[in-house]
């Protein structure tokens, strides 16, 4: 090879590796950009329009100003206590059963396939399904069917961090309980359970914050509720759902109240989210070797 | 012989620890008190049974539920299937007075899934052609040439963008992103664009379904960027010292050692990306314009599967119209599955069965 | 009080590796009992037959017959049951990493079910006064937890959770085989006391420690055991060629 093509060669090499790095450069910024914009936004536009009366008072008709979203806090609060005491002790007893279980068998594979499966079916058709299952059956929209809903939605996370966490809890561990003649429910429990709780905390956590932002699965099962409701058999009000519908209102303050609305719901989310994070870096075992 | 010997040494260090006093034994009726407890326990097999099945039973509840949604779909769609078959995803109506197309007429019972398939892979691919470049060069930045100290905030700010509701996206959208395709993108791609035909001046809200590819976009792409990292993580360093030691420059490393390595897992993160954008509703439905309609230009509004459903449900009394919408449910519930399905096999068939931490 | 241990044509396998082949010994009640061996000889497989610990794999099986006492073992009760009274200390401290120190001596008790306080109080105290632990640690019972202490303490605080359950016999597999050398001998000076109360069964792979606390040997090898008798007889004078060889260091 001249030497000259060699010169030419490497330098078309130098420049595409500087170019390459430009590249992902920019994509970063690029997707920094909207988080920045959106949580800018959000906090800009929301602290704003929050105030005292968000929290304590109920949506006004359309059209009066003031009012705020305190029926909708209480009904998200209602639907994720209904989703959690579904979700989380079927996710965590489905967890047990991979880790403690199930190990290498087909059922246990089946299992946790179908768990990374079932977390990627759309949250409205999942709305649908309960609709279909509660709400038609029972005859009325009920706060009831929304927990359902996203209490089945919480279940294959739940599972799968909870198995992940088990599997983490040494071996010697088990060994130890069983060596001392404890019985198997109490050792998984009492021990092994016990030993990963901060992992499966943060994991039913995750789960959580997920729900709690979820709006299309309440569409057709909550509905929604421009009144105090703490009834699981009457339609209830949920923080998302209000956010929905006061977006796509053609009411400025309405608009003023979805913004207060998503502050309150992503603060509640970043906040699951970095002790979450922070549980984890923290080693999700404390003191396990 | 080898020098073994069989002295206790140790006998005089016993007196050093205890005080000179024998370890005291367990007295006579306390051995009896525990002993007897400890054997009067049984040994707790229907417990432990039961324990057992009930776990079976959690485990065995996911696939009841997989199998209660398809049921339920199945059935509750029946009326329209039996009425259209399979034609309600490829027929199309004319009105007989201006001749053109009509898709979805729910009041004069015209039902066709087309523009909302159409809608929805339309939106879902133009997310996907916006995302993936980003989220591979944010992974390749992460993974090989972000400085330590700014990869661990740079990681939870994607895992923020992760966690942040559909519905607050929507909003922003609605907002923020919708004016500004309206007063700044949208003249910009006609005026440089415009002669592809994809880009035409008919729609002056800034909805449509570039709009809505555009969030979806944005929503996806920390479920592509963290599975790209995760793969690419998994490739062993010594593929990159390998690369690097034959004098590659650091793209030619990433491309030869790392890309090449985790292309399978890439592939599986972006299907991944894809079945949360084919589902996608709240967002999709705040910016897409909701008409059943099908245009050519990127910029027009139109509809997608997931947002015809939320637009509508509540509204429908015609049982045809529920019982089309829910056979659009199953469609995308089929759809989804199939493609989640692949992208974890693909995700499992690069990470060898190792934990994802992508939701 | 210890009771004596009788084995009679014990066979193991994992998977279709056939680990233990016609075993037959009889341990007697209250003296420490070594097994010797290389690695890989079945001593390990051996032990953990004897509490039912082996079958805890799911590829795992046993034939034959273990007496412990009176009771046979693989016929007359339920793993748990077995397990109570058969305490095990294993190759690695393996505390109970989020309980206190006084929670991990009474677990055995308390796992199962027991409840009065002043008796656990007793019987967490003289289980690690029994351990030689008592003093190293009676200060913060409630307040360190297991995983904080030191690794000969945190074997030692194992075998006060084992010795807390009042067992009959007890399981040693190899349990100064991840310690250091004042450790080791901390726990073999235990052994030596603990032996007039309980019917020990150590596995170790050193020769030296062996001679030291146990009155009676087990040679193992290849799943087969090759000889058993006194210890004294084994290092001085044993009737097989494999033990002379594996004793004077001519393999393993």
């Amino acid at each position: 090879m001249k030497l000259e093509t060699y010169k030419f060669r490497s330098r078309m090499r130098a420049l595409t590796d500087g170019a390459v790095t430009a590249m992902a450069i920019l994509a970063t910024v690029l997707v920094v950009a909207p988080l920045v914009a959106i949580f800018g936004y959000l906090v800009f536009k929301g602290a704003s329009s929050l105030n005292l009366a968000f929290f304590t008072h109920v949506p006004k008709p359309p059209g009066e100003t003031g009012g705020g979203m305190a029926n909708a806090i209480l009904g998200s609060g209602i639907l994720l206590a209904v989703a959690s005491s579904i979700g989380v002790p079927i996710g965590i007893g489905g967890g047990i059963y991979l880790a403690e279980f199930g190990r290498g068998t087909k059922l246990a594979n089946a299992v946790r396939f179908t768990a990374d499966v079932l977390n990627g079916v759309p949250s409205i058709v999942m709305g649908l399904a309960i609709y279909s299952l509660v709400v038609v059956p029972q005859k009325h929209f009920s706060a009831f069917s929304g927990g359902v809903a996203l209490g089945i939605m919480m279940i294959p996370t739940v599972c799968r961090t909870t198995e992940e966490m088990l599997l983490m809890v040494p071996h010697a561990v088990r060994e130890a309980a069983l060596g001392l003649g404890v019985p198997n429910w109490r050792s998984v429990l009492s021990i092994t359970v016990k030993t990963a709780s901060p992992g499966i905390i943060t994991g039913c956590m995750l789960a959580f914050a997920r729900v709690a932002g979820e709006t299309a699965p309440l569409i057709f099962t909550a509905l929604g509720n421009q009144y105090w409701s703490s009834s699981l058999n009457q339609p209830i009000a949920a923080l998302p759902l209000q956010i929905y519908v006061y977006a796509i209102s053609p009411y400025d303050d309405w608009h003023r109240l979805a913004w207060a609305g998503a502050l309150v719901l992503i603060v509640l989310i970043v906040l699951a989210v970095s002790l979450v994070r922070y549980v984890t870096s923290r080693g999700v075992l404390k003191g396990a070797s | 012989m080898p020098e073994i010997h069989i002295s206790q040494p140790q006998l005089e260090q016993k007196s050093a620890i205890h005080g000179g006093h024998p370890p005291a034994g367990p007295d006579a009726s306390e051995i009896s008190a525990v002993r007897k407890f400890l054997l009067s326990r049984g040994n707790s097999a229907v417990v432990d049974r039961g324990f057992y099945w009930l776990m079976v039973l959690c485990a065995l509840s996911i696939f009841g539920i997989v199998a209660l949604i398809a049921w339920r779909l199945v059935v509750s769609s029946e009326l329209a299937w039996s009425k259209f078959g399979l034609s309600f995803f490829y027929r199309a109506f004319t009105d007989p007075d201006t001749h053109q197309f009509i898709f979805w007429d729910p009041v004069n019972g015209h039902f066709s899934a087309i523009p909302f398939v159409f809608g929805t892979l339309l939106s879902s691919f133009l997310a996907l052609l916006m995302a993936v470049p980003l989220a591979v060069g944010l992974a390749i930045f992460l993974t090989e040439m972000c400085p330590r100290a700014l990869r661990g905030p740079l990681a939870f700010l994607t895992e923020l963008l992760a966690a942040i509701p559909s519905v607050i996206f929507g909003l922003w959208a609605v907002f923020v992103l919708v004016p500004l395709m309206r007063g700044h993108v949208n003249p910009l791609l006609i005026k440089v664009l415009g002669w592809t035909g994809l880009f035409s001046d008919d729609n002056p809200t800034g909805l449509g379904f570039l709009t809505a590819g555009v969030i979806l976009a944005i929503m996806i792409l920390p479920i592509i960027s963290s599975l790209t990292r995760e793969v690419m993580t998994a490739v062993p360093q010594s593929q990159r010292e390998a690369v690097l030691a034959l004098g590659a420059t650091r793209w030619e490393m990433i491309r030869m050692g790392v890309l090449r390595n985790a292309r399978i897992g890439i592939v599986g993160g972006i299907m991944l990306g894809l079945g949360r954008a084919l589902g996608e509703t709240m967002a999709v439905t705040m910016v897409i314009g909701n008409t059943p309609e099908i245009h050519r230009s990127l910029l027009s509004n139109g509809s997608s599967m997931a947002a015809v459903i939320a637009n509508e449900f509540t509204e429908a009394v015609d049982d045809v119209h529920v019982s089309a919408l829910i056979e659009i449910a199953l469609a995308l519930f089929v759809v989804t599955i199939i493609v989640n399905a692949l992208a974890r096999l693909l995700v499992w068939a690069v990470t060898r069965g190792a934990p994802s931490q992508a939701r | 009080m210890g009771v004596g241990i009788e084995v009679i044509n014990l066979n193991a396998w994992y998977g279709t590796n056939h680990t233990l082949q016609d075993i037959n010994l009889h341990i007697p009640a209250n003296h420490a009992t070594a097994l010797i061996g290389p690695s890989g000889c079945g001593k390990s497989t051996f032990v953990r037959c004897l509490n039912r610990m082996h079958e805890t794999n799911p590829i795992a099986k046993v034939t034959g017959t273990v007496r412990i006492g009176d009771l046979d073992i693989y016929n007359d009760a339920k793993p748990v049951e077995i397990r109570r009274r058969v305490g095990m200390v294993f190759q690695r401290p393996n505390p109970f990493p989020t309980m206190s120190i006084y929670d991990n001596v009474a677990s055995g008790l308390k796992l199962n079910g027991y409840t009065n306080r002043r008796v656990l109080d007793e019987i967490v105290e003289r289980s690690l006064i029994n351990s030689a632990l008592w003093d190293e640690v009676k200060d913060d019972l409630k307040k360190k937890s297991g995983a904080s202490l030191s690794g000969g303490q945190q074997q030692r605080l194992c075998i006060a959770r084992a010795l807390a359950v009042d067992p009959e016999v007890l399981l040693m597999d190899e349990p100064a085989s991840a310690l250091d050398p004042i450790s080791t001998a901390k726990i073999e000076d235990l052994i030596f006391q603990l032996k007039s109360q309980y019917t020990i069964v150590i596995v170790t792979h050193n020769m030296q420690q062996a001679a030291r606390v146990a009155e009676k040997t087990g040679f193992f090898l290849n799943g087969r055991m090759v000889e058993f008798d006194s210890t004294h007889k084994i290092f001085t004078n044993p009737s097989d060629k494999r033990t002379e060889d594996y004793i004077t260091g001519r393999f393993g």
